[in-house]
């Protein structure tokens, strides 16, 4: 393409500023606008739901790319400002305050939105949700309020973003009590004996977890929440509810712009939406896989591999997102790490001390390592990221014996790889 | 104010002035230092911060804690003796000058 046609990046968060920056080392030389809703210049939002929010830290702690960052990338900003509307015949942006802005190419990194409950009083005061600096904010000062005030914070959800937030708001002396839907904590993403030993930490820690809980209502008193109704009959007094059931790819834009989406923006490994002229990354995106099944990574690993094909397609180029996928989270004193995809595993084998804990669990289909969970063994983690990025595995016997040397896999790649056939 | 000299992958030199306390990572993403990703930032759960430390600057610093030594095992790029991670690398007066070459690649 022409390397001073005008790009526009819609979305100034991990995926939107990777791209920018991708562009410029891609040798990207025109115009370069990166809009984004806050007023707030880009910053990381994962430690929103950790060491942040307990501590209530700086803006400045949260820097992804500061004010010398991006005027040394000349990129022009247009914060706090909403784009509406994507004009695809005359190439234009419309924004929410009526203006418009020219593209020849056009990056949408627009991110996600908590999901909401649907049941009455979800919209009362001290209900909350985190997916900003002013989220972030607002729940670190709930907890604060229930804590001095000796109320209880209920969080609804036993996902990472849920019992990273009652990590906190215990650590910032508040009673908790965590609502699940379903039987055991984060059991979308991992094996029960990883969900068990999570379970334990945060009961261990005075949490309480209340599992198969149906929220029905939040009732208020006046005018704020004063507790959680769920369906088997129990009423939860509280000070605050956080809700943390998971997020929406937030592609209304797209949609609104007859983009092809499907839960997300439909992407393909280069990041390419079904405009030629239009690519997308991050939490906003719905990736197409070699097996034609799409999914959606909410990750900063994501944002950024998928950010920097979106820049390598802006300049013509195919760059495939191929590393394997990576997670983590923290709560309390443990460091969870995940690498791989564990959807359609049907064995899992655990390595070291599940009681302390200080274990990884590897996950394999038909023999085949597909993705290792791992509790404070943060060499298991790094081992196995490489072991997965080779296309190796180790068998499970391998695995389930102390004694064997993961990285030798690494050593003798072709050996494995005959031993695994 | 520690002044901390970061050398980028194609051997510019960018200089930032550092609050004390202030992690070097954080202090090269606000400056717009090239070769740093920083993806978990700061919790030392990524690698993707990795910088070698001038030599004569090494045993200045606080050596690693164990959870970097182990991340620092498996980095992208090459490890070296001067290997470290720059979000557990703090900035404070004693290290005014401190000089750090980021690898060319992170992840």
């Amino acid at each position: 393409m022409d390397s001073q046609t005008p790009i526009v990046i819609v979305g100034a968060g991990q995926a939107g500023v990777q791209i920018a920056e991708s562009l410029r080392q891609e040798g990207f030389a025109g115009t370069l606008t990166l809009c984004g809703e806050e007023p707030h210049p880009p910053y990381q939002r994962p430690p929103l739901s950790k060491k942040w929010l307990i501590e209530a830290g700086a803006l400045s702690a949260l820097t992804l790319r500061g004010p010398a960052a991006l005027e040394r990338l000349k990129i022009a900003m247009k914060l706090d400002t909403r784009v509406q509307n994507i004009d695809r015949k005359r190439c234009e942006l419309e924004f929410a305050n009526g203006t418009r802005l020219a593209y020849g190419r056009l990056a949408l990194a627009t991110g996600s939105l908590p999901r909401t409950l649907p049941v009455p009083g979800a919209s009362l005061p001290g209900v909350l949700a985190l997916r900003g600096i002013a989220d972030s904010l607002a729940i670190g000062a709930a907890i604060r309020r229930c804590a001095a005030e000796g109320r209880r914070v209920v969080v609804v959800g036993g996902g990472f973003i849920g019992l990273e937030v009652a990590a906190g708001a215990r650590k910032l002396g508040a009673e908790v009590t965590v609502l699940e839907g379903l039987p055991r904590l984060m059991s979308r993403v991992t094996a029960p004996v990883v969900s068990e030993a999570f379970a334990r930490l945060h009961r261990a820690h005075g949490v309480q977890l209340i599992f198969g809980a149906q929220v029905i209502e939040i009732v208020g008193h006046e005018g704020t929440v004063a507790a959680v109704r769920t369906a088997d009959g129990q009423e939860i007094r509280c000070g605050s509810v956080v809700v943390g059931i998971g997020v929406s790819p937030d592609d209304l834009l797209a949609r609104s712009a007859g983009l092809l989406c499907d839960h997300g923006i439909v992407v393909d490994d280069c990041s390419r939406t079904s405009d030629a002229l239009i690519v997308a990354a991050g939490d906003c995106t719905a990736r197409r896989m070699g097996d034609g099944e799409l999914v959606r990574l909410e990750s900063v690993q994501n944002a950024v591999e998928q950010g920097k094909s979106a820049a390598a397609a802006l300049m013509g180029r195919e760059r495939p997102f191929i590393n394997t996928p990576w997670f983590w989270s923290d709560q309390f004193d443990v460091k969870l790490q995940m690498v791989g995809l564990s959807r359609g595993y049907d064995q899992v084998v655990t390595r070291g001390d599940l009681a302390k804990p200080a274990f990884s669990a590897f996950y394999f289909r038909a023999g085949r390592l597909l993705a290792v969970d791992s509790l404070n063994r943060v060499s298991d983690h790094m081992q196995s990221k490489r072991i997965l990025d080779h296309g190796l595995s180790p068998t499970p016997a391998q695995v389930a014996d102390p004694q064997f040397d993961l990285p030798s896999l690494l050593k003798s790649p072709r050996e494995t790889t005959a031993g695994e056939a | 104010m520690p002044r901390i000299v970061y050398i980028e992958p194609d051997g510019r030199e960018v200089a930032a002035e550092l609050a004390s306390g202030q992690s070097l990572m954080r202090g090269a993403l606000e400056a717009g230092v090239e070769g740093i990703e920083a993806q978990c930032g700061g919790a030392c759960a990524c690698a993707t911060c990795h910088c070698y430390v001038s030599p004569e600057w090494l045993d200045k610093l606080k050596p690693p804690s164990d959870d970097e030594r182990l991340m620092l095992s498996n980095v992208a790029a090459e490890r070296r003796p001067n290997s470290r991670l720059s979000c557990q690398l703090i900035a404070e007066a004693g290290l005014d000058g401190l000089t750090v070459q980021l690898p060319d690649r992170q992840s």
